[in-house]
């Protein structure tokens, strides 16, 4: 009856262009409110568009794959933008170059950081295996965390909502919570939101200065390959 | 503006066909990146003046400015996993909220420290 039902209502309407013109609708919205609370980090686009369109859809009782047939033409880019953060490493070549020595031991010890308190901080907190699995991986960029999450037995859908809704925490935090521990580098503010806050943290950085920009997409790279291969052997010993 | 596109494209292609041939858990766009910027750098190296090709800044300068909104599918993904969550929201939100503070915070601080402790770096560039 419900098969039914969802035929009728996609027949009837041109359901993917709605949800696409809602899903920038939406954006857009987040961004007007971001604009009315002077920029404040706190308002974040991406979390605002994300709570108008889950409301909207549990009310019309529309399922995600609906949702989805619209939405998809909007996710397709995020291939396209991952490969365009490529421009500003290239552009900052040389700092990157130079900064490799604080880089390293900086990439190393974030990513441990995230994996390993993760799993345990939800463990901890009476979380199950596969919650806290799915949580391991969440800093990375989606596509490599699902596949990760896959791997070691967690749950590929709700890594991939870790992972962003990490990027907004890093995003809305990030700035204002290395600022008053006293870090001013822009280099250490773009690898800190790459590493933990992935592609979500790095609009944020990439907005305010060019240098976090390239520094981001390094760390956004870097901690894909650094946590594919540690994630699995950290699950393996633990 | 499309030239900029098809190289975006192209870089993603390759790196998904690299993935796939080499079976590695790398994903294409990930691959395509770093392509892309060792194609730029060998570029410019070659002969002084060249820059990022207009086409390929511009249309990268306006994917990363609206990279926000590129999240928001998967984002919405989250009604998927709700029955999941029952029961588990304050383990998963202590244990998201803490490890991707602590994460920011030790990549923030081991960077800075180890960047104050070599002045010479900070007047580079």
């Amino acid at each position: 009856m419900l098969d039914s039902g969802e035929n009728l209502w996609l027949g009837l309407s041109p359901s993917p262009l709605l949800w696409l013109a809602i899903t920038l609708l939406a954006y857009h919205i987040g961004e007007r409110i971001k604009a009315w609370c002077k920029d404040a980090a706190w308002a974040s686009p991406v979390l605002i568009a994300i709570v108008i369109i889950s409301v909207l859809l549990l009310v019309s009782h529309t399922n995600y794959k609906t949702y989805f047939t619209g939405a998809q033409f909007i996710h397709f880019l995020l291939g396209p933008v991952t490969v365009a953060l490529g421009v500003p490493l290239a552009e900052n070549i040389g700092h990157v170059r130079r900064s490799l020595g604080s880089m390293i031991p900086a990439l190393a010890i974030g990513s441990a950081t995230s994996i390993v308190s993760g799993y345990f901080i939800t463990l901890a907190c009476g979380g199950s295996l596969p919650i806290a699995l799915s949580m391991a991986p969440k800093a990375v960029t989606t596509p490599i965390a699902m596949a990760l999450a896959q791997e070691i037995g967690g749950v590929p859908a709700l890594t991939a909502v870790l992972a962003i809704l990490a990027g907004i925490l890093a995003a809305v935090a990030g700035e204002p919570l290395l600022r008053f521990l006293g870090v001013k580098d822009w280099r250490a503010h773009g690898l800190a939101a790459g590493i933990a806050g992935s592609g979500v943290a790095a609009a944020q950085v990439a907005g305010r200065d060019p240098l976090a920009a390239a520094f981001s997409a390094l760390g956004i790279g870097l901690n894909g390959l650094v946590t594919a291969i540690a994630v699995p052997i950290f699950v393996a010993l633990a | 503006m499309i030239a900029g596109l098809l190289v975006l494209v192209l870089c993603q292609l390759f790196g998904e066909c690299a993935k796939s041939v080499l079976g590695l858990s790398i994903p294409g766009p990930i691959i395509g990146m770093f392509l892309l910027a060792t194609i730029l750098v060998v570029r410019r190296r070659s002969s002084e003046s060249a820059k990022t090709p207009a086409g390929v800044s511009k249309v990268s300068g306006a994917l990363i400015r609206c990279m926000g909104l590129l999240f928001v599918p998967a984002g919405v993904g989250i009604l998927t996993v709700l029955p999941l969550l029952s029961g588990q929201w304050i383990a998963t939100l202590v244990g998201l909220i803490l490890s991707t503070f602590l994460s920011l915070v030790s990549t923030g601080l081991t960077m800075q420290w180890i960047n104050a402790r070599q002045p010479k770096d900070m007047s580079g560039g």
